[in-house]
């Protein structure tokens, strides 16, 4: 069967079209709700325990997750499990370790815990710095990622596909703020679970429901090794380390972290970390049926040639199995799983820089409600622009180590110091900004010395650094860094003021 | 008794609560460590086992890999239970032995 990807068709644009205007609207009715800062971070902590749990998967399970995992089980087999597996994890590790007292001592960012106790202005900048780069790589690797399916699924070109996508990103953030942020989430993950899930059992019903008799065509096809783990995890120390990076990476993520402050309380944030992990854990389960049975229906050659990393293998799965409505659907679900990521991205970091930098730092406290929105909203704008512009100029490299760098950064850089604020009562400002810049300086100084970059994307023959996943080592430096600078420069007023962030962290009394 | 915010965290019924708050997290923590990295390491070291073969088509690989995400999950739901059998019970009445500032 010939595909009709890469040429738009009446029906896709159509889904695509409904997808964008019911959104849009969604938009339309949050902007006239968002009035305060607290609606426009926060979406006035009036979202349930299972929206949120929507939500947060609609954040979580981007493009990478969806084309992505399923595109590495059809062209890898096993291995692309693997990954599955470890992006699961980390919701555990964020319930025990954090999501309660995160909730309980922030206002809209996380820097809101570190600065709780610690001195508030080299601490939100520090923090500041490690947010934004991973808001950052995070983005650039969706928008690259998101023009190239745009221009493979619709048929128009990079740069306008990226425009679009930026353009209505920017639209949503602006006007309708956190409000509509979870709410275009929220729809989207319903989509993406009932796409999923659809897919999986029409792929399955040609199997005769029998995931048995899937594998069985996987073995037939491609033998054996297809069902058994491949080289991904030759290098134990490098598989560690990676799976260290997308655990604690998780409860360094800026825009996820932000997330607990839409619900009313920590009782609430738990619920919406148990609704989270429940369907992203369904979704990682249910997306290898997709991978293996495009394998054996479509064909790893066909899947290859019409994008070499796979990420095509879902789109056309889909459209042999639905023909070009279905085809429709689900290049609308990938549209809109990049753009809620995005926007939650930019939400973020608009966040930022305006409460942390602009709010908290530069007018230390002193602004109006109608100020601090409006810098957020002209914050939202110029991180968009960049994000557009830095989109369009990394279009050819391979994004896929900017990932890895957020997810690095993100661990080394925010976790330890987020920890370490809420458990350990002598951790003091030094510390604080000690953990932050040696951890995310050196995940991002690995990287770029690591195969990923000093070999791909420079083409040196070797590399300095020898492993792929920086997190074992930038992660203890910054722990290491904590400890020695907190030990060197200690902060009585940071130690008196513990008592009143334990009566805070545990029993909610003072939290907003 | 009503006590105020210091007396409350130096009392015994508040040492207790965190000490069992972060006695739990880091017990669950640790199975979650020995449920992924025994999967990553079993990936590593012990390949043989993941090969074989359970009924015609299927492998234990196949299955840890689907299994680690089930028990990752259940140790979620865990926390959420004690979380609302335990935890939030002993925070509540402890609130109620703290003396409320605005009411006086």
């Amino acid at each position: 069967m010939e595909s009709t990807l890469g040429q738009p068709n009446f029906i896709s644009v159509a889904f695509f079209l409904v997808f964008v205007l019911l959104t849009l609207g969604i938009t339309y009715w949050a902007a006239r709700k968002t009035k305060t800062s607290s609606e426009f971070y926060a979406a006035g902590r009036s979202i349930t325990g299972f929206q949120n749990g929507l939500a947060l998967s609609g954040d979580y399970m981007s493009a990478a997750s969806f084309l992505g995992i399923s595109g590495m089980v059809a062209l890898k087999g096993y291995d692309g499990i693997i990954y599955a597996v470890g992006w699961l994890v980390g919701w555990p590790a964020l319930m025990f370790l954090i999501a309660e007292p995160l909730r309980n001592l922030g206002k809209y960012t996380f820097a809101d815990v570190l600065a709780f106790r610690l001195g508030q202005k080299p601490i939100r900048i520090s923090a500041s710095i490690g947010g934004i780069l991973v808001t950052l790589t995070y983005s650039i690797a969706q928008i690259v990622g998101s023009g190239k399916l745009i221009n493979l699924m619709f048929g128009i070109s990079y740069e306008s596909a990226v425009v679009l996508v930026g353009g209505v990103m920017l639209l949503y953030v602006l006007f309708g703020g956190m409000i509509a942020t979870t709410w275009v989430q929220i729809v989207k993950a319903a989509l993406l679970l009932f796409g999923v899930t659809l897919l999986a059992l029409l792929a399955l019903a040609k199997f005769g429901f029998s995931v048995s008799d899937l594998y069985g065509a996987v073995e037939t096809t491609y033998g054996r090794s297809a069902l058994e783990p491949g080289g991904l995890v030759s290098n134990p120390l490098d598989a560690i380390s990676l799976g260290l990076a997308l655990m604690f990476g998780l409860l360094g993520l800026p825009h996820i972290l932000m997330r607990f402050y839409t619900v009313p309380d920590a009782k609430e944030a738990r619920k919406s970390v148990a609704y989270a992990t429940t369907f992203i854990g369904y979704f990682y389960i249910i997306i290898p049926i997709v991978g293996f049975a495009a394998a054996v229906l479509i064909g790893k050659d066909k899947i290859a040639a019409v994008d070499k990393g796979g990420n095509m293998a879902a789109a056309l799965l889909a459209e042999l199995l639905g023909g070009t409505p279905f085809l429709g659907f689900i290049a609308a679900v990938a549209f809109a799983t990049i753009l809620a990521v995005v926007a939650g991205l930019t939400l973020a970091a608009a966040s930022t820089i305006s409460h942390d930098l602009h709010f908290n730092v530069f007018r230390e406290g002193k602004a109006t409600e109608e100020e601090q929105v409006r810098v957020a909203r002209r914050a939202t704008v110029a991180f968009g622009i960049f994000g557009i512009l830095l989109g369009i100029l990394f279009k050819d490299q391979n994004v896929a180590f900017m990932v890895g760098l957020a997810f690095a950064i993100a661990a080394s850089g925010n976790f330890p110091a987020l920890f370490l604020s809420i458990l350990w009562r002598n951790f003091s400002t030094a510390g604080g900004v000690a953990s932050i810049l040696s951890g995310s300086l050196s995940a991002s100084l690995l990287i770029i010395l690591s195969p990923t970059v000093w070999v791909e994307v420079f083409g040196f023959s070797s590399p300095i650094f020898p492993y792929k996943n920086p997190a074992i080592f930038s992660m203890t430096l910054s722990f290491l860094a904590a400890f020695v600078f907190s030990k060197w420069f200690p902060e009585k007023k940071a130690q008196n003021a513990y008592e009143s962030e334990k009566v805070r962290v545990y029993l909610g009394i003072g939290a907003e | 008794m009503k006590l105020k915010p210091h007396q409350l965290i130096e009392s015994p019924e508040f040492k207790k609560l965190v000490r069992s708050r972060w006695t739990v997290s880091f017990i669950l923590l640790a199975f979650l460590f020995v449920n992924y990295y025994g999967f990553i390491l079993a990936i590593a070291f012990k390949k043989a086992w993941l090969t074989e073969r359970i009924g015609t088509t299927a492998n234990f690989g196949l299955l840890a890999g689907a299994l680690v995400i089930v028990i990752s999950w259940f140790l979620t739901l865990i926390y959420v239970y004690w979380g609302n059998a335990f935890y939030d019970k002993r925070i509540e009445s402890l609130k109620n032995t703290l003396e409320k500032e605005g009411e006086k």
